[in-house]
């Protein structure tokens, strides 16, 4: 077992973990971040997204024991100091960009790092961004249409409630 | 203006919060202290005869705290099928035993045999590599022709790999293939509808929780029915009574189908938390899910469609092979037979329908329902087939649909193939279809593709369904082994605030949200004020659950019955509060009042009283109030639709984009109009998902190859356009309360055919005489049929 000190959501935690144990499951079992959801085995699903040091990454592709010493933020981590929805999850909501809701963290977090590097994509820079994240509720509408409206964008001529 | 509350209102999912804040609770979510962890051994082949199972050198390993097999659970009951369906001979169909675990045969890639306890998840995956299965492998069936004409089975026991041959309508079958015989034109088509697996994004997960002191059970499971989920544990598999059997279903990470039905592994978490004490948790990886999820599709159709010399139809006949894969799954039955051959008469006045299906055992995972479970397969083979005709003819597609749609005043229709059609225009949808398409501008777009030196195609399709599933007398009657209505109570507490317990389980579809707004509207309070409790089998009163496009039309229908209750009681209440008769007392926005007097009582003074009942009627009128209600439906609801699709087609790749996608459906009254959209999307995401890119692969050994996300195309963000979707043109259901009638699977029925007659279309104005394509469309697929014609 190795001792891993990081700062999640703000706050400084530390576990024991084996060399085995990625930083989804340290999140989901150690601490109980349980927003942080697996999908699939091949990190390909993008539904353990989180930010390590700014960064979207797949929170499956990473041990823990990687994420030593990183600022790491979660779902958990994302709404408003006062407990409201932050810009993106407002904007998931007004526009039903979510149904079961299991894909939604991967998401929300996978959207945040598009708008801090691109705070006005187009739809296709948006879809392509979004590849390695599988929604298969949605057929993705209204999450594309809830990121371009989270950038300020006018959705009113986007077909649909 | 379009309202902000009640019924018709695009009112915000309350649930969305708890999901966007990392606070939703999926099965795999709960940890309970002290429990221990369940992984499985499954097969690496798909037909072996298991010789033998040592499991001493695995039970020695760190953290092993208990190893099942098959000969465990060999004097426990087998997984059943729900729907018993006659061959055309009168004889019953072949239902071979499902065992919780493998025993004796393992029959398909996945099928599970063991199962280590252990206090991790990580000592009990170590621990099954160290079981030594001997397992004899035996040629793999994995085709459905091959499987019908073999001489060795995939359940030795029933000799043959055919579990039914059935006809409908049988009475019908001679004057069909006279038809046929004698028509003008005969339009033939061969099709395969693929293969596909679910893939709800959260994998299955089951947490079996044993209490010694008063032999109760409680299972946590991914299940969009609960309550058919305990039946099917209690009354068929494992025997446990069900008032010592609780069964929750959380929020569940999306289900399609693949969540309805009975797991073996909800069996086995039960029983190694009996015998050890232990909460015992499995949770499926993506791989798992691949090899064991019940996949959806897979027939194999031959469809003929014979018309007169105008191009009215004269007859549908099919034969499909439907694969059933190695084991019946709960409604693999139906699926094929009632959900299928039922519909083959679609949109149209055709007076004649037969459909044969032949369902195929084969050393596969079980096929059971996936999103519209039946419809789809009815729909791609009628609006594939009748595109074929049309150009054969020389007929606008459109055209040739119109002339043979249902009128609106020949409602309720009596189709050719059973049902009793009770409302629906066809022909309004599919001028609203054109309209919000804009199909007049199509010439003008295929023009501007051409420039960019790509083919585009238009494609249509129309469609009907029937959802709200099902009127029990009817079922029961067709093979059904259950009741199909569903359940809701209706509890005003005290304060005057609700919860209504109902049988519908939410997994996406906003229930939570929608069911308020019924019955706000009905008592006419804020909405916010009614929670609904869903899931859980303690707390709910006995409801079928969420599938088959039927929560708003069965259970809804239940919910708005027992508010119809409340009221009556509520007024009862009122009028003794009041010192007026109760015929005298309306209720308007919240407030109870004497007709044409000043005098009222608000809602909340009426749940007070009913629960400090002093100065209480109580020879008339109990305290409480507190009304549940069961709905079983009269007939099942026909969501009906106009889709168009447009395509752009690369002649270099062969790789298809889909540009436009336009669905019109008749859903009756809409509650939530921003939901109902959302159903739809889902499914056009999943219907131009199957069209272009999803297949589930076994090769001739019966090994997945399509077994991860590295190798099942989903469709991506980047797959798929903006939809137009259109839900104005209701015509409410003649028989439910609420005039709904389901729009869960509408999208993924409507979109497929759609899809592929849009592609055809882009080659055939390409000059290519490609009259069929099977889905998925890959670009290969294409390119090679454009380089073949």
């Amino acid at each position: 077992m190795t001792k891993v000190t990081m700062t999640v959501n703000g706050k400084s935690v530390s576990g024991d973990v084996e060399g085995r144990t990625l930083l989804s499951s340290f999140l989901r079992e150690d601490l109980r971040l349980t927003g942080t959801h697996i999908g699939c085995d091949t990190s390909q699903c993008g539904a353990c997204v989180v930010h390590v040091n700014g960064e979207a990454i797949k929170a499956c592709t990473m041990f823990a024991v990687e994420a030593d010493g990183t600022e790491v933020g979660t779902i958990e981590g994302q709404a408003n100091a006062d407990g409201s929805l932050n810009v993106i999850q407002q904007a998931f909501q007004d526009h039903h960009g979510l149904q079961c809701g299991f894909c939604t963290p991967g998401m929300v977090m996978t959207a945040a790092a598009l708008l801090k590097d691109n705070p006005k994509p187009s739809e296709t820079e948006i879809r392509e961004y979004l590849e390695g994240n599988i929604c298969r509720c949605t057929g993705y509408h209204n999450i594309v249409k809830a990121i371009m409206a989270a950038s300020g964008q006018d959705v009113s001529a986007i077909a649909a409630e | 203006m379009p309202k902000d509350t009640g019924i018709g209102a695009a009112t915000k999912r309350r649930e969305d919060v708890r999901f966007l804040t990392g606070r939703g609770q999926y099965t795999d979510d709960i940890q309970t202290q002290g429990e221990c962890a369940a992984v499985f051994a499954r097969s690496t082949v798909a037909n072996g005869k298991i010789k033998s199972i040592d499991t001493s050198a695995a039970a020695a390993m760190p953290g092993v705290l208990a190893i099942l097999t098959g000969e465990d659970f060999a004097e426990v009951g087998g997984n059943p099928a729900g729907w018993l369906i006659n061959s055309r001979d009168g004889t019953p169909m072949h239902e071979p035993k499902r065992p919780v675990l493998a025993h004796g045969k393992v029959r398909h890639v996945g099928d599970a045999y063991a199962a280590v306890i252990a206090e991790t998840v990580q000592q009990a995956r170590d621990a099954v590599e160290a079981i030594e299965a001997d397992i004899e492998e035996l040629p793999a069936i994995v085709d459905m022709k091959d499987a019908l004409a073999a001489d060795h089975y995939v359940h030795d026991e029933i000799g043959t790999n055919q579990c039914f041959d059935w006809g409908w309508i049988e009475d019908n079958r001679a004057a069909t293939d006279e038809a046929i015989k004698n028509a003008h034109h005969v339009t033939t088509l061969e099709l395969v509808n693929n293969r596909l697996v679910p893939n709800a994004m959260e994998p299955r997960c089951s947490i079996g929780h044993y209490n010694p002191g008063t032999d109760e059970y409680i299972l946590h499971t991914t299940s969009q029915n609960p309550h058919l989920t305990r039946l099917l544990i209690s009354a068929f598999v494992m025997g446990i009574p069900e008032n010592k059997l609780t069964v929750i279903a959380p929020d569940v990470g999306g289900g399609f189908g693949s969540k309805i039905y009975h797991y073996g592994e909800e069996a086995l978490v039960l029983a190694a938390a009996k015998k050890l004490g232990r909460t015992v948790k499995w949770t499926a990886d993506r791989t798992e899910a691949f090899l064991t999820d019940a996949h959806g599709r897979d027939h194999v159709t031959k469809i003929e469609l014979a018309m007169d010399e105008e191009g009215n139809f004269l007859a549908f006949r099919t034969e499909t092979m439907a694969n059933v894969g190695a084991y019946l799954s709960n409604f693999s039955t139906a699926t094929p037979t009632f959900l299928h051959g039922t519909l083959m008469a679609g949109n149209y006045t055709v007076p004649l329908v037969y459909v044969n299906v032949k369902a195929v055992f084969t050393n596969t995972a079980p096929v059971d329902a996936y999103r519209g479970a039946g419809r789809p397969e009815a729909t791609y083979s009628l609006e594939r087939v009748i595109d074929k005709a049309a150009r054969e003819i020389g007929m606008d597609p459109i055209e040739l649909r119109r002339k043979n749609f249902v009128k609106p005043d020949q409602y309720p229709f009596a189709s050719a193939a059973g049902l009793e059609y009770d409302s629906g225009n066809y022909d309004a949808l599919m001028d609203q279809m054109e309209k919000v398409a804009d199909k007049a501008a199509f010439e003008a777009r295929r023009k501007e593709s051409e420039a960019k030196g790509l083919l585009r195609g238009f494609g249509v399709n129309a469609y009907i369904e029937a959802c709200g599933i099902a009127p029990s007398n009817l079922v029961g009657v067709l093979g059904s082994r259950v009741g199909l209505y569903d359940a809701a109570t209706v509890r005003v507490n005290a304060t005057g605030n609700l919860s209504v317990m109902v049988g519908a389980h939410s997994h996406g579809q906003g229930h939570e949200t929608v069911f308020p707004q019924v019955v706000g509207e009905m008592l006419g309070i804020d909405p916010q004020s009614i929670d609904i409790v869903h899931g859980d089998t303690s707390k709910i009163p006995f409801g079928m659950g969420t599938y088959g496009s039927r929560s708003l039309a069965v259970c809804g229908s239940a919910v708005v019955r027992a508010t119809e209750k409340i009221i009556n009681k509520a007024k009862k209440i009122a009028a003794h509060m009041l010192e007026a008769s109760d015929a005298d007392i309306e209720l308007k926005d919240g407030v109870f009042s004497v007709a044409g007097t000043d005098k009222s009582v608000s809602f909340g003074e009426v749940a007070l009283k009913a629960y400090i009942p002093h100065n209480f009627p109580l020879e008339d009128i109990e305290p409480g109030l507190e009304e549940t209600a069961f709905y079983d439906p009269a007939n099942f609801t026909y969501p009906s639709g106009a889709y168009c699709c447009e395509v752009e087609v690369d002649p270099e790749t062969g790789k298809v984009r889909v540009d436009r996608m336009t669905a019109v459906d008749d859903f009756g009254n809409v509650i939530n109009p921003m939901v109902v959209t959302g159903q739809v999307h889902g499914g056009l995401g999943q219907g131009i998902g199957q069209a272009l890119v999803e297949n589930t692969t076994y090769d001739e050994n019966g090994q997945l190859l399509s077994a991860s996300y590295m190798d099942y195309t989903m469709p991506r963000a980047d797959d798929l356009p903006f939809y137009i979707v259109d839900h104005s043109k209701g015509n409410p259901c003649t028989h439910n309360p609420l005039g709904v009638k389901g729009c869960g699977e509408a999208g993924a029925i409507g979109s497929p055919p759609t899809v592929v007659n849009a592609v055809i279309d882009a080659l055939q104005s390409g000059g290519k005489n490609v009259t069929h394509i099977d889905m998925p469309m890959t670009p290969h697929r294409v390119w090679s049929a454009m380089n073949n014609a």
